[in-house]
């Protein structure tokens, strides 16, 4: 038991490593996982703690942990719909889970302004996971507006996937 | 506190009323036009009036807190000519290459050499050692061809207000030359970044009006957004993501230490003083809608004064406290709005192409700049209270957030690059649109807010 949960723990760290690489915004790095073994599940046997990020982000799986708006647009759409399907059955499987939703603007508007949109989107995101059954006091809210671009071209393609409201597990 | 005017000229310094002096009645606008026009193109640009600046003069080099008088009189002379010359009305001659003149030549100065060196007027003080370790600084335009003395300044200061010193007698000499109001004896409070793109680190920091005096006031850690000066220069309302959430603070200056404009769960963000400094406004999200709240600066209820589906955001009191112009997409895109400060007659003032965002009412209360959203840029621009009379001063990609200067003459704003190695400048630019400048910051920089003249 010993040997097996280090393993997992270390495996945890690595995919903490990738995670800060791949990431954008430090100050929502996932928490440190809070131990292994009984208290939180079954091992997966991939070193991934149940309830956790790296978890819900296995789960979801590329790009599941986010949906994406039209320009100076917060409407959930059917593939926005798909994924937050997704993500409400894996906070089901999780009960105990919060979560934070993070929204996001382009860089195409001015910064109170998108502020304002990001809150818009975050919110969409979470009155539709509420509409799925998901505990609304399970999820939290916060507006980056154009403070931390996803991608860092000023391009079509970067300002898609910027403007977006993104799941992010914060704990239980 | 800092500065005492000594008895060279009372008088003038004693007229400076910050904000309410700037809402007394003034000449027009060197820009005035009867007909709606968008331009920047320099057909208003003047000509430059030439005006020597040498050394200021000292009665004996002494060191006073570590700083020689002589030296002293150089840096100021360099201030002096540097505000002069970045309002774009003057051409400085000096102090580089330029004779010391003698401390009995500073009243009574040498005209004819001046006039032939193509200098209409001349500019002559003096930095002598005071009592209990101040300096004594003056200073004195000239008109060359008449002979005869515009203005006199002197000052009793602090060797570390050396350069409030120079920005009073920029300030006296511009305001004599050119009617307007001063400005120079000013700050600024904006954001520093720097660090990548994606993960800007963001520090509230303040200066001179013209980039002296720097100092960061948040080290970091949690980013930091739209900063203003309250009018008395005693306290900074920003926003700051501390904890990760979005919540407006009140910095206080002197103590370093900070409390949250009101207590809310909701994200808080946008602050703006009133003109007195008594009130605060802010923009709220409830559910993912937003609305502009006054609340007193010292707490207290709130008021709502925005109650439309949509962004209502942003704000900024007109001179006399009673109105105030903000930013709300209710009619689909970002326009821009007046209404009184308890929230009634709100009317949308912007109309024709593209967005408008980020008003600023000037402390004249004749202008509200702005920042214009179309065609994939930004540019910064000004139009009348009701909306008429617009013009664009800049154009370049992305312009935003103006800022006023204390006499409403000069609008400061940030200027960002694109792509992925895009950067935040400080600039400014006057009414003409011609005379743009960038702000020398130590870092990158962001959201300036420029406050009023200081006593």
């Amino acid at each position: 038991m010993t040997i097996r949960k280090s393993t997992a723990m270390i495996a945890a760290i690595t995919m903490l490593a990738v995670g800060a690489c791949a990431k954008k915004a430090p100050e929502t790095l996932p928490p440190v996982p809070e131990g292994t073994g009984t208290d939180t599940g079954a091992d997966t046997g991939t070193g991934i703690v149940p309830g956790s990020q790296e978890d819900f982000l296995a789960s979801v799986g590329l790009e599941g942990d986010r949906i994406f708006f039209g320009f100076d647009q917060y409407n959930v759409d059917a593939q926005d719909q798909a994924t937050l399907q997704n993500q409400a059955q894996w906070l089901q499987r999780n009960p105990a889970v919060r979560v934070t939703l993070e929204g996001h603007a382009d860089e195409r508007g001015t910064r109170d302004y998108n502020i304002a949109l990001g809150e818009r989107r975050a919110n969409a995101a979470k009155n539709y996971l509420a509409s799925l059954g998901i505990d609304p006091s399970r999820i939290s809210v916060i507006s980056y507006g154009k403070e931390r671009p996803a991608e860092l071209g000023s391009t079509e393609e970067a300002y898609a996937k910027n403007r977006r409201a993104v799941t992010v597990v914060i704990g239980r | 506190m800092l500065l005492r005017s000594t008895g060279l000229s009372l008088a003038l310094l004693l007229t400076t009323a910050p904000l309410f002096a700037q809402t007394a009645p003034t000449p027009p606008a060197v820009t005035t036009t009867t007909e709606p026009r968008e331009t920047i193109e320099g057909t208003l640009s003047q000509e430059r009036t030439v005006i020597g600046i040498p050394p200021l003069a000292t009665s004996s080099v002494q060191t006073v807190a570590g700083l020689r008088t002589d030296s002293l009189g150089r840096q100021i002379a360099e201030v002096i000519a540097a505000d002069l010359e970045r309002s774009g009305l003057y051409e400085p001659i000096g102090p580089s290459g330029v004779r010391a003149i003698t401390r009995a030549e500073v009243q009574a100065p040498r005209f004819s050499e001046w006039q032939s060196r193509g200098a209409e007027n001349v500019v002559h003080g003096f930095v002598d050692a005071g009592s209990n370790g101040s300096l004594i600084v003056g200073c004195y335009l000239y008109d060359t061809a008449l002979g005869s003395e515009l203005v006199r300044k002197g000052f009793e200061i602090q060797p570390a207000d050396w350069r409030r010193a120079a920005h009073k007698c920029a300030d006296a000499i511009y305001s004599r030359l050119s009617g307007e109001a001063p400005f120079f004896d000013s700050r600024v409070a904006y954001i520093a970044e720097s660090g990548p793109k994606g993960n800007r680190i963001k520090r509230l920091a303040i200066m001179d009006s013209d980039g002296g005096n720097h100092r960061f006031i948040t080290n970091g850690q949690a980013l930091a957004i739209s900063p203003r000066f309250s009018p008395d220069y005693k306290k900074i309302v920003y926003v700051s993501y501390l904890n990760n959430r979005v919540r407006v603070f009140i910095y206080d200056v002197a103590s370093g230490s900070q409390k949250l404009v009101t207590e809310s769960s909701n994200a808080t963000f946008a602050p703006r003083w009133s003109p007195d400094g008594t009130q605060i406004l802010y923009s709220m999200a409830v559910n993912g809608n937003t609305d502009i709240y006054r609340i007193s600066a010292n707490g207290g209820t709130p008021v709502r004064l925005t109650n439309t589906p949509g962004i209502d955001v942003g704000g900024s009191f007109s001179p006399d406290g009673k109105k105030i112009v903000f930013e709300s997409d209710r009619s689909g895109g970002q326009q821009i709005y007046t209404m009184n400060i308890d929230g009634s007659n709100q009317q949308r003032i912007s109309f024709g192409g593209g967005r408008a965002a980020t008003p600023e009412w000037s402390p004249r209360g004749d202008l509200i700049a702005f920042t214009r959203m179309g065609g994939g840029e930004f540019r910064i621009g000004v139009m009348t209270p009701s909306g008429g009379n617009v013009r664009m001063l800049t154009n370049s990609w992305q312009d935003e957030a103006p800022t006023w200067s204390p006499n409403g003459r000069v609008i400061q704003f940030f200027r960002t690059t694109p792509g992925r190695q895009g950067k935040s400048s400080l600039w400014q630019v006057d009414l003409t649109g011609v005379n743009l400048r960038r702000l020398p910051t130590p870092q990158d920089g962001s959201d300036p807010s420029w406050g009023p003249v200081l006593p």
